[in-house]
């Protein structure tokens, strides 16, 4: 029971320290100096490193989504219905989550990892005292990164997940390309696109907050480092489902009036 | 005893700690240390490792928040200061740090530009090249401009943090032990290093450490930092002969050494 107490505690002050130090993020996240150089350089980095990743899940996950989707869709007569059907399973959902839980993996872990060892090795303080603020150089430069690129990086995912479900079908049937992305498009609706873009500007928050927070109050020595780039996994992919749970209700709700 | 001397003979203290206190929960750190650093000096601060000492160079340029006292550098009162001339304060205070602290995603030519890049009176292009090639120079390691801090020992390591703190010419270099993790030799050749760049750019300083030998060759002055206040002081020797128990646990090892 003490233990339950105890941890139920715990839980609070984590969310209440990572609320002030999203509060903290915007607080400085518009203010001047900004660093466009270091923010392009992570853009770069942050897009570059999990590109790869990110098409090849697309891909894959577009394969597997369209043959365990046939059989049913024949048996209903709607195999004509399967690009309709993909793209917005795609835009909607699959895309933003799996590529935000596979960024969160990539490139969470990557920042807790880079920014607590910075921590450990004193280069946070070094920054310092020189007259750099670290926090807006190394915390918001990653952040702004993380809004930026996760939501490409979804889009990307969509485009070649798309692609996948298309290849399936054109070994089955007669469908070009042309075709089958102009019924996806025709399919999907504004109420489809502006909700699940904008939830991605959310999910690359999340993901870039709260590697930051776990890098930048990461604790001595080098299992503090492993356990900032561990916990910023766990922590980021919960609150990425959470996130993505109130974008869906928030959407359903404001479209429902 | 000379120093003792300069210091009635009215000159200003660059740095003055006073009744400085800092604690961690229960973890009573400092407990009203006093120090007083004058132009041209180079004291030490002696202690055990796990005493503080990286605690009390910390709030002195406030990278971390004293519970109490009072902190005067070049004539401010540091505690009371906005971030703007708080980082003034910084440009003329170097700090060496513990384990060099060099920007590992950074080559040695971008760590040497760091501290210029928000420096009031920033020089560009060919002249900041020129600068970083010279103050590369002056620790020796021109070749290494290229490098990545990976790429170097430990010891060209911490001649690089020695150049990255000298680029900005601070009037006062704080080194957290800058000997450890070193070898003899490597230490020796540091020690050296110190003393030479001290010479010729005049700087004051205030060296923490646990190195005996550190301690005698480089030090003026000697403040031993025991139970989070300023125990003893006095030079080197004067400390050495010392007949307070504490005081010569520290020099027990080194005596031993030397004298059989
Ligand atoms: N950020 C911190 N939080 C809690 N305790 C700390 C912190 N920094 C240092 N301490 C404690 O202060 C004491 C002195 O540490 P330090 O100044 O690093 O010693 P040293 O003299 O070896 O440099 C140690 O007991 C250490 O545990
Ligand atoms: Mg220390």
């Amino acid at each position: 029971m003490e233990k339950i107490r105890y941890s139920l505690l715990g839980i609070f002050e984590e969310v209440g320290k990572l609320s002030s130090f999203t509060g903290r993020f915007f607080g400085a996240a518009f203010s001047r100096p900004f660093e466009w150089k270091e923010l392009i350089r992570q853009c770069y980095e942050i897009g570059y490193k999990s590109l790869f990743l990110v098409l090849a899940t697309g891909f894959i996950m577009g394969l597997v989504l369209t043959l365990q989707l046939r059989p049913t869709m024949i048996d209903f007569g709607a195999s004509a219905y399967m690009p309709d059907m993909v793209s917005i399973a795609f835009v909607r959902e699959i895309g933003p989550v799996v590529t935000a839980l596979i960024c969160a993996g990539k490139i969470g872990s990557g920042i807790g990892a880079e920014l607590g060892s910075m921590k450990v090795t004193e280069q946070i303080d070094a920054m310092e005292v020189s007259g750099t603020n670290p926090f807006k150089f190394l915390v918001v430069t990653r952040v702004w990164a993380c809004i930026i690129m996760i939501p490409l990086l979804v889009i990307a995912a969509d485009a070649v997940g798309m692609l996948g479900s298309y290849f399936i079908e054109s070994t089955r049937g007669e469908v070009t390309l042309a075709l089958y992305f102009n019924r996806a498009f025709h399919a999907m609706a504004v109420g489809d696109l502006v909700p699940a873009t904008i939830k991605t500007f959310f999910f690359g928050l999340v993901i870039g907050i709260v590697g930051c927070y776990k890098g930048y109050f990461s604790s001595k020595g080098t299992a503090g480092v492993g356990s900032a780039a561990n916990s910023a996994v766990v922590i980021s992919s919960l609150l990425l489902f959470l996130v993505d749970f109130i974008a869906v209700l928030a959407a359903d709700i404001f479209y429902a009036i | 005893m000379m120093e003792a001397n300069e210091h009635s003979s009215g000159q200003k203290p660059l740095i003055e700690i006073r009744e400085l206190t800092k604690s961690f929960g229960n973890n009573q750190v400092l407990c009203g240390f006093n120090l007083q650093l004058f132009p041209g000096e180079n004291v030490v601060i002696l202690g055990k490792s796990g005493s503080g000492k990286s605690v009390l160079i910390k709030c002195l340029i406030r990278l971390m928040e004293p519970d109490s006292g009072e902190i005067t550098i070049l004539g401010k009162s540091v505690i009371h200061l906005d971030q703007k001339t708080l980082d003034q304060v910084r440009t003329e205070v170097g700090f060496l740090f513990q384990g060099s602290a060099l920007y590992d995603s950074m080559t040695v030519r971008e760590n040497l530009r760091f501290p210029l890049r928000r420096h009031p009176e920033r020089k560009r292009g060919q002249e900041e090249e020129e600068l970083i090639h010279q103050t590369l120079r002056s620790v020796g390691l021109e070749d290494a401009i290229d490098l990545m801090p990976a790429e170097l020992s430990g010891g060209m390591k911490r001649r690089v943090a020695l150049a990255r703190t000298l680029i900005l010419r601070p009037k006062i270099i704080l080194y957290d032990e800058p000997t450890t993790g070193l070898d003899p030799i490597t230490s020796n050749e540091i020690i050296q290093l110190i003393l030479q760049l001290q010479k010729e750019l005049g700087t004051t300083s205030l060296i923490i450490t646990h190195d005996m030998d550190c301690a005698r060759v480089i030090s003026n002055r000697v403040i031993i930092l025991f139970d989070g206040i300023n125990y003893a002081e006095g030079t080197y020797d004067e400390l050495s002969r010392s007949q307070d128990p504490k005081v010569r646990a520290f020099f027990k090892d080194i005596n031993e050494r030397l004298h059989g």
